[in-house]
């Protein structure tokens, strides 16, 4: 039962995450800013927990939960496996984000910038 | 130079990512007889819990999430050591300029609520999209509302770090209890009850409560922590 709005929604989807990692990847790649490479690898974070998300999903499918009136509904859940790694791994992204905000702060106290190119002591 | 080198890295590396998943194809169901229809199967005639992402979460994969509570617990614990001042540096919180009395009396009205809000999801995280995670975040996000609106506002680290030192050691005692009841570790061990009831689902609505307590006064001290550094 695939028909033409599905079709669109299978492109949008991929592509929209695979967007969301480029654009992430090129904010850490180019920019100077240590606060826009955080956010840079923030933006990685969130296309991939969409690209893992999506992968779980089934067509015409319920979400996993066995709420009043879906008891029977097994058949047709998306996978729940997906859904819980992305959950862990939205809390691990939280830490790392965190952590890597407090070495930013750090590194702004000793340096009084935040441009990397004006770190010297960083180069090799 | 160095930005078009990049961008055609970059769009090489989509080509390949996009052609690999378009071709995996979207809203297939790939596996015959996988992982998930052991969860979906399980989850109830097991657990009697409705949400099968929970059931994962705190009982098939339990040992993860405390795995994954640990990692939280690290990153806090390592935030604080980064940002460590002594004691006589700590002064007032650098704030641009002070919040406004509607800000002010907002986030007074507001804040009973978001608490509430919190504590609900973690409650009825086995029944309904929710838990442990997203409700100790909901908690912590009133928290700091009120750390915005109010600058004398305070948390006191002592007993933030007394709710999650004895959350976890209730999370891990619980486990051990598993431990001796049951068999392996975190296995349930208490009546699961009838589907859909507050009270089912055997130990998995008390551990993901012991869970929300400790993310939200993990992320309140780290809020505090980060709010209160000053240049």
């Amino acid at each position: 039962m695939k028909h033409e709005l599905f079709e669109i929604l299978q492109f949008g989807i991929y592509s929209a995450s695979i967007l969301l990692i480029l654009i992430g990847l090129y904010a850490a790649l180019t920019k100077r800013s240590l606060i826009k490479i955080v956010i840079g690898l923030s933006i990685i974070d969130a296309g991939i927990h969409l690209l893992l998300v999506a992968i779980g999903y089934i067509n015409m499918g319920t979400a996993p939960i066995f709420s009043p009136g879906y008891e029977d509904a097994a058949a047709t859940m998306v996978d729940p496996v997906p859904q819980a790694l992305v959950l862990t791994a939205i809390v691990i992204g939280f830490a790392v984000t965190a952590v890597a905000l407090s070495l930013v702060i750090r590194l702004y106290r000793h340096h009084h910038t935040l441009e990397i190119d004006e770190i010297k002591n960083l180069k090799w | 130079m160095k930005k078009f080198i990049v961008i055609l890295m970059l769009a090489v590396l989509g080509y390949y990512l996009g052609t690999t998943f378009y071709s995996l194809g979207f809203g297939d169901a790939r596996f015959e007889h996988g992982v998930k229809d052991y969860y979906l199967e399980n989850t109830v005639s097991q657990l009697n819990v409705a949400n099968t992402i929970t059931s994962i979460i705190v009982s098939f994969r339990g040992f993860d999430t405390l795995g994954e509570v640990t990692v939280l617990f690290l990153a806090a614990t390592a935030l604080g050591g980064i940002l460590y001042k002594k004691r006589h540096h700590i002064g007032d919180r650098s704030v641009l300029f002070p919040a406004s009395s509607i800000v002010r009396s907002g986030s007074k009205l507001l804040f009973p609520a978001v608490i509430l809000l919190g504590v609900y999801v973690f409650i009825h995280g086995h029944l309904s999209p929710g838990g442990g995670f997203q409700g100790g975040t909901i908690v912590a996000t009133g928290f700091l509302l009120m750390l915005l609106a109010y600058q004398d506002f305070t948390v006191s680290h002592h007993i933030l770090s007394f709710v999650e030192s004895f959350a976890g050691i209730f999370f891990v005692a619980i486990g051990l209890l598993g431990f001796i009841n049951g068999g392996t570790f975190l296995q349930n061990f208490m009546p699961v009850g009838t589907l859909n009831d507050l009270f089912s689902g055997g130990v998995i609505p008390i551990i993901y409560i012991l869970v929300g307590f400790k993310v939200a006064a993990e992320l309140t001290g780290l809020i505090y922590t980060v709010l209160n550094e000053k240049d």
